[in-house]
């Protein structure tokens, strides 16, 4: 178990690096939702999975059983799950938007927000966008 | 009670926000909420120094197990802070010609501050996580709701590299969770002084540590704070730059301090310090936006905070405290002035400003007094945080540090009258525009800032043994 979980992580999280290196805006996002997955595996796997006992304490006892499952892992996952999810649609719809805007989802579109290079003016020093 | 009044208040102010649709009655309901909010903070701060800390675990669980807030007097008086700005804040949001078009900034502004005094309360890491993204959340809508091209790209810069220190941050707390079995910060400082699991915890306490590094904009990974924060409208500039990098290094000074034994990485954090505040001066050495030169300034202030942490000595620890709570005060209040500059002249173009010192005398001496604080001339609020700072490392004999750290000093004095000379000293080039009259409310709570700068200089030891009463245990340990 514990071994598939190391290898199902590390697959995982070369993939999302991987995607996250290219240049294409959505394979970016991509890339960051897959390796929010993978993270999201490690902290499940942090809580030592593997046992099929219900955390529940039996009936005339105090403590659970010392071989019982996690339930604290799954809550936190979940907790991030959520949050990772939502943040991948919205990030997906900023990608959406500034590529449908410059008919390209090449990371070079994202320029509109920098001061031009300094060699393209006539002052030594680059123009100012005016953004407000 | 107290502390959960002082968090969900901002968190029920967003949702009214949200809600109304006339903008009148979120202005009002934001100054009012504000206002509250300051004064429920005073009074927490009073409490925590009065009967020390305070601990609220949800549900009545027993500890460490259910989830914690707790507040001793640092993130009491950070609480102070944050709600300090927030006030000042929306009395500038009540003037701004973009936030009145789209009054769904305030919702925003207050999640910020609601996760800001989230990440101060927070007594667990996996709760410093959510409130993490909490705030990355809030940023975003600001960023967005502008809805230009700029604005988007500036979000997405801001998202990716964000969302990065945020996964890293979420593994290293799990890893750090598989560790120590616990999340709650005294419980993983129980656990991490146990000879099995102690270096471990170091070990993925230093992914946390870069996680955090990345989040106040430390050296190689600060690109994102000056790429993105100047497409903020102004007002939310000054919150952002003011709060969010200052709030992760408050995470940074707390969980350093009280929960992780880092100390095995101090030595290259006080070189990535010096690097951090040299190339953030430079940076703002070369810019004539006023917005980026502060961006910039940013930087360079976060590493006088890590260079404070570097030390590893408890006075240098409670110098770099009061540095945090200085530097919220003085860049917001910068941020506002540059506001301000704007809204007089219609620039943030250096090169085209002028003639600020005739046009608006009250608002060239705000700045002075901010700018003179940032560059650290006694007796103002910067003064006695790098003093102490500089005086410890040489105390600990790392001179290049100390001379970092000075010439750092000098650049920021360079690049602070660079903006005096060229916004408020020389003429204005095209001297036939009318002088625009400044609103008095927003010129009075600019002035409420710099009262504060202005005390923290000239009675530096009341703030200084509220916060000296606080002993980090993981330093102290380490020491």
């Amino acid at each position: 178990m514990s071994l598939w979980l190391i290898l199902v992580i590390s697959v995982t999280v070369s993939a999302g690096v991987w995607l996250l290196l290219s240049r294409d805006l959505f394979r970016i996002m991509m890339g960051l939702a897959v390796l929010s997955m993978a993270v999201n595996t490690l902290v499940f796997y942090a809580g030592r999975p593997g046992s099929i006992i219900a955390p529940v304490i039996e009936s005339g006892h105090q403590v659970l059983s010392t071989d019982a499952a996690n339930p604290l892992s799954q809550a936190l996952v979940l907790t991030a799950i959520v949050i990772g999810f939502a943040l991948l649609c919205f990030s997906l719809v900023l990608a959406a938007m500034v590529s449908y805007k410059k008919q390209s989802a090449n990371l070079q579109i994202l320029q509109e927000s920098e001061p031009q290079s300094a060699a393209n003016s006539k002052h030594s020093k680059p123009p100012i966008m005016e953004t407000e | 009670m107290a502390v959960s009044s002082v968090f969900l208040l901002p968190l029920l102010t967003a949702i009214l926000s949200a809600l109304f649709t006339q903008r009148n009655r979120v202005i009002t309901l934001n100054l009012i909420s504000s206002l509250a909010l300051l004064v429920l903070a005073i009074d927490l701060l009073m409490s925590v120094s009065e009967y020390g800390p305070i601990s609220i675990a949800f549900g009545h669980w027993p500890l460490p197990f259910g989830i914690e807030f707790r507040v001793d007097e640092l993130s009491a008086l950070l609480a102070v802070f944050i709600a300090l700005v927030s006030t000042v804040v929306t009395v500038f949001m009540g003037h701004w010609p973009s936030v009145l078009e789209t009054p769904r900034y305030f919702a925003f502004a207050q999640l910020l501050i609601a996760s800001a005094l989230g990440v101060s309360f927070a007594g667990d890491l996996f709760n410093v996580y959510v409130w993490f993204e909490l705030m990355l959340i809030s940023v975003m809508g600001m960023l967005v709701l502008g809805g230009r091209d700029w604005h988007i790209e500036a979000a997405i810069k801001y998202f990716v590299i964000s969302m990065l220190g945020t996964l890293m941050m979420l593994a290293a707390i799990g890893l750090i969770y598989a560790v120590s079995g616990h999340l709650n910060f005294s419980a993983i400082y129980e656990a991490s002084r146990h000879p099995d699991s102690a270096s471990y915890i170091s070990l993925y306490g230093g992914m946390l540590l870069i996680a955090l590094l990345l989040k106040i904009g430390a050296f190689p990974l600060f690109a994102w704070l000056p790429a993105a924060y100047h497409a903020l409208p102004a007002p939310l500039l000054a919150l952002a730059g003011g709060l969010l990098t200052k709030v992760s290094a408050y995470i940074l000074l707390r969980i350093s301090g009280d929960v992780l034994d880092l100390s095995m990485y101090y030595q290259a954090l006080g070189w990535l310090a010096v690097v951090t505040m040299i190339s953030g001066v430079l940076g703002a050495a070369y810019h004539w936006d006023l917005r980026r030169i502060l961006a910039f300034h940013i930087v360079s202030q976060i590493g006088f905070i890590m260079l404070g942490l570097a030390l590893m000595n408890s006075e240098a620890m409670v110098g770099t405290q009061f540095f945090l709570l200085h530097n919220i005060a003085v860049k917001t209040s910068l941020f506002l002035v540059a506001a301000l500059l704007w809204f007089g002249t219609g620039e943030y173009d250096l090169r085209k400003m002028g003639g600020g010192l005739n046009a608006y005398p009250l608002l060239a001496g705000l700045f002075l007094l901010s700018a003179l604080s940032l560059v650290g001339v006694p007796p103002l609020s910067g003064f006695w945080g790098k003093l102490v700072i500089i005086q410890t490392s040489l105390q600990l004999e790392h001179y290049v540090w100390a001379g970092a750290a000075l010439l750092t000093g000098l650049l920021t004095l360079y690049s602070m009258s660079k903006i005096w000379l060229e916004a408020f000293w020389k003429p204005r080039p095209d001297s036939s525009q009318s002088i625009i009259p400044l609103p008095w409310a927003m010129q009075a709570s600019v002035l409420l800032l710099s009262i504060v700068i202005l005390w923290m200089g000239l009675l530096p030891e009341s703030l200084l043994s509220v916060l000296s009463e606080h002993t980090f245990k993981a330093l102290e340990a380490s020491l």
